[in-house]
């Protein structure tokens, strides 16, 4: 109790407040230049003095692991086959997962037949609820959805915006393997190839994989013609120009008339019609199936 | 009490115990014999005796957990009732003593076993507010998480939250035909929210305020108060908090105060309750791994730790799964440890904070805290909500390197060996961190005196208050759950338990810094344990939708704040469930806040805010 204890602690601060300044000294301006290679000595475990990042100006890239809310995985937009593609197959497993339950799926099914069809015909998820678990890309058996790297979500409305469907939620492979090289190629060996497992399936397949795009151009039209009496332009559109990525650009434009552009902002009313149109599709189909 | 060694003819393993406690009370104590249960069933009106002479005769003298259980309804439990789980332990080491009291549902009455155990206080009383169970003799049975006049008993099983969409997820709505809605949307008031058929809604008047501080003694004669010099005084109620800078989030203590002496002080606490627990019965078993993280969010991966070693129990009973392997759990105690150092960092900083050295000395220590969660982030994918544990596994092996990838957004790149990464801030960088807070802080005579002396709890209070952690091995109590109840391979680490037995704010602070040290040790063990045992499997085997036998287990471990325990008990109609039918946390900030009126008494106001800041409590998990 005589003070030299304390003054020894104030030695402590007095070598931090040192420290930072020769940190200063030592690289000048080139400490925010912006072709920084002093930003990992500054960061890492060698580092002395102030270890501030001067966030927004320089921002941190997140590790490979980092995950904040999921993004759906798309083909890339200039694939030579089917461009913009869902490598969604709407099997659920990541709505059931998802620990807040914040993911939707609405799946789609061919018109006329009833069957589910492997790609979801809309897909929302609402940022505010999810907790960034990463649980659905973690369990997603088609690598399809993924945590991504963008954590600059804010925006001034919170009842509009932090809703995000499919449009906004996809994005192209090419994005994933950008920012996360190696897990990329890691997923890639698993599956054994770059391709999303399906379109592997088939090409395997061979011969077997032509009556299949046939299958499915089929459904696609069918759709469109679903689709045409309250979207006509836009289904025609669809049904003129068959290709993958119209009926991407498309749907936003179709879906939407026929289940309301924003199915957060409908009326209680609506969404009980919707609701029991629903139902009765269910029903429609457990007949069909029984009889 | 002296603290001496145990009769040696008393004491045995817990199957002694149980013959013992079974002899003495041949009709009141049975044993538990459903499926995958253990310890004994005590008939309600002897549990009071029961208790002491658990305590006194076969010297369980510490109450870990007590919680209630409500089992309505489902086939394997048949008749509905409410059951009180009870958790004793040595505090000289080994497994629990479990004995559960069984009361009808309806008239749900008890004996409180505060007179036993003080550290039953507040555990009971979350128990009357959740679940509705009186206990008969307790000295202050009011609601502790929910406010006065809230209608219902929010964990029993007939209870609907506001949004309540289905007993249990994932939600039907979700898939296949998941046309999204915002649950702000829906109306709260609908058919969920249960409020007495007499009330008026629009005249609503919270009489809980001034409930609390008549407690207090408000309205008292003052000219019958005198002091020991004949002058006229009047004891003052001072309330501090919710929203107070040094209550460490949204906690509030109303005290009593004669001049700056502290009379009488009560925490107030539930403002960021969220009824954790009953959102873990809605979840699956993984779903509920997440929700740990944000418990105390201080030292997430411990929480993850807990929970799977309880689920890791019930798997044990007979699913198929494979156990965690080597690699697993030497995986497990690296970010336990790491987590450990980042908390005691954390709690020493801002207890300094309370102190009056504003945020110099914290931000020391949260630079190094930067470096530890820069690790959790490249490895667990966040930084504080890692979610890194699974049931049989962890999410994903170390990488190979801590790197990032500059992108549009993002430009500030780093890559490091994680290794090296790894070698460098053991060996290196955190020692060298703790030496530096010792040099700091250890010596100072400012903070010594102002801690030393004050707060003090003694061995026995410790004790008989239940308080865990450095709270507790700070009075002299050499009791860690690393040594006294092992779990993963802490038994072939080499480590000593820090204990000072002082039973002050000083000591406590030593714990920690020791405890630091102690974290270091084991660290520098387990990084060989990483080189050689690299290329094994860490990935659990446990399918999303994976079901859990029939049981109860209580998985606890020493985290940063003391002991943290999972109670979690799978039951249902079938032989397995995705659901747990209860689960509950023992959480250490909360029950740590027991003694806190008790170590307070006597002392300044300005004390007050220290002693809080020496127990260490983060609310996240004191409300849950």
């Amino acid at each position: 109790m005589n003070g030299i204890g304390f003054v020894k602690g104030m030695l402590v601060t007095l070598r931090h407040f040192v420290n930072t300044y020769v940190d200063d000294l030592r690289y000048g301006f080139r400490k925010y230049s912006p072709d920084v290679d002093n930003f990992e000595t500054r960061q890492g475990t060698k580092a002395e003095g102030a270890f501030t990042v001067q966030y927004p100006e320089e921002k941190l890239a997140m590790p490979e692991r980092f995950r904040f809310v999921p993004f759906l995985v798309v083909n890339d937009y200039d694939h030579p086959e089917a461009p913009g593609k869902d490598w969604c197959t709407s099997c659920g497993i990541c709505a059931k997962v998802c620990p807040p339950q914040c993911i939707w799926i609405v799946r789609s099914n061919d018109p006329v037949t009833g069957r589910p069809v492997p790609e979801p015909e809309a897909f929302f998820i609402d940022i505010d609820i999810c907790m960034n678990c990463g649980f659905c890309a973690e369990f997603c058996p088609f690598d399809a959805i993924k945590m991504d790297h963008d954590y600059e979500l804010s925006s001034y409305d919170r009842t509009t915006n932090h809703v995000f469907d499919k449009q906004k939620l996809s994005k192209e492979f090419k994005y994933w393997k950008t920012i996360a090289p190696t897990r990329a190629v890691e997923e890639m060996q698993a599956r054994g190839g770059w391709e999303h497992k399906d379109a592997q399936k088939a090409a395997r397949r061979g011969g077997a994989d032509a009556g299949k795009d046939a299958k499915r151009e089929e459904v696609r039209a069918r759709k469109a013609e679903a689709a045409a009496p309250t979207a006509a332009p836009a289904a025609e559109a669809v049904a003129e120009a068959p290709k993958p990525a119209a009926e991407v650009k498309a749907e936003p434009a179709a879906a939407p008339a026929a289940e309301g552009a924003r199915p957060w902002e409908e009326s209680h009313d609506q969404r009980e019609a919707r609701k029991q149109a629903a139902l009765a599709r269910k029903a429609a189909r457990a007949a069909k199936k029984d009889g | 009490m002296v603290l001496t060694a145990p009769d040696p003819n008393k004491v045995g393993t817990i199957e002694d115990a149980i013959a013992d406690l079974k002899a003495a009370f041949p009709n009141d104590v049975s044993d538990d014999k459903r499926e995958g249960y253990g310890g004994v069933i005590v008939s309600a009106d002897k549990l009071l005796e029961v208790a002491s002479y658990i305590r006194d005769t076969l010297k369980f003298d510490y109450l870990s957990s007590a919680t209630a259980v409500d089992y309505l309804g489902e086939g394997h439990h048949s008749n509905d009732h409410m059951e009180m789980v009870y958790h004793a332990y040595r505090t000289t080491g080994g497994s629990a003593l479990v004995f559960k009291a069984q009361t009808d549902r309806e008239k749900a009455e008890l004996p409180s076993l505060v007179s036993v155990w003080r550290g039953a206080d507040f555990q009971e009383r979350e128990a009357w507010d959740l679940f509705g169970i009186r206990f008969k003799g307790h000295p202050n049975l009011k609601r502790i998480l929910m406010w006065e006049g809230f209608y219902g008993h929010p964990m029993r099983k007939d209870w609907k939250e506001a949004f309540y969409e289905s007993e249990h997820k994932p939600f039907d709505s979700r898939w296949p035909e998941g046309h999204v809605y915002r649950a702000e949307e829906l109306n709260v008031f609908g058919s969920n929210v249960k409020y007495p058929s007499d009330i008026d809604l629009s005249r609503l008047t919270d009489k809980s305020e001034s409930d609390l501080y008549t407690g207090f003694g408000l309205g008292v004669d003052m000219t019958h108060m005198t002091d020991e010099n004949g002058i006229q005084t009047d004891e003052l109620v001072v309330n501090m908090g919710p929203h107070h800078p040094s209550t460490h989030g949204v906690f509030r203590m109303v005290m009593r105060l004669d001049g700056e002496t502290i009379t009488h002080l009560e925490p107030v606490m539930g403002y960021l309750h969220r009824n954790h627990e009953k959102i873990g019965e809605r979840n699956t078993y993984l779903h509920n791994i997440p929700f740990t993280d944000r418990l105390d969010y201080i030292s997430s991966m411990g929480n993850n730790h807990g929970y799977v070693l309880a689920v890791e129990q019930l798997l044990a009973k007979g699913a198929k799964y494979t156990p965690p392997t080597y690699r697993t759990e030497v995986l497990r105690v690296l970010m336990v440890e790491l987590s450990r150092i980042v908390n005691h960092l954390w709690a020493i900083g801002f207890w300094l904070n309370d102190l009056g050295a504003f945020f110099t000395p914290v931000l020391y220590f949260v630079q190094e805290r930067e470096r530890i969660l820069d690790f959790f982030e490249a490895v667990a994918g966040s930084r504080m909500m890692c979610n890194y544990m699974r049931f049989g596994g962890v999410f994903a092996d170390l990488p190979e390197r801590i790197k990032s990838t500059m992108n549009l957004m993002n430009d500030r790149v780093r890559d490091f060996d994680t290794m090296q990464f790894l070698q460098e801030m053991i060996n290196e960088r955190i020692p060298r961190t703790i030496d530096e807070l010792d040099e700091y802080l250890t010596n100072s005579d400012i903070v010594q005196s102002r801690s030393k002396g004050v707060g003090y709890l003694s061995a026995e209070d410790a004790i008989n208050f239940s308080a865990a952690g450095p709270l507790l091995r700070g009075s002299g109590v050499a009791y860690d759950i690393r040594r006294a109840d092992p779990y993963s391979i802490y038994p072939e680490l080499d480590f000593d338990v820090a204990v000072q037995h002082e039973g002050d704010m000083y000591a406590r602070y030593m714990v920690r810094l020791i405890e630091m040290r102690e974290s270091v040790r084991i660290l520098k063990q387990i990084l060989p344990r990483l080189e050689y045992t690299k290329g094994e499997s860490v990935t659990s085997s446990f399918a999303y939708s994976g079901k859990i036998p029939l049981g109860e287990a209580y998985g606890r471990v020493e985290n940063g704040k003391g002991e943290l325990g999972y109670y979690v008990v799978s039951a249902g109609d079938k032989k397995n469930t995705a659901n747990p039918w209860r689960y509950h946390v023992r959480a250490p900030s909360f029950i740590n806040l027991t003694p806190l009126g008790h170590m307070c008494r006597g002392t300044k106001v300005a004390d007050v805010v220290a002693i809080l800041g020496s127990i260490d409590i983060v609310l996240g998990e004191t409300d849950r």
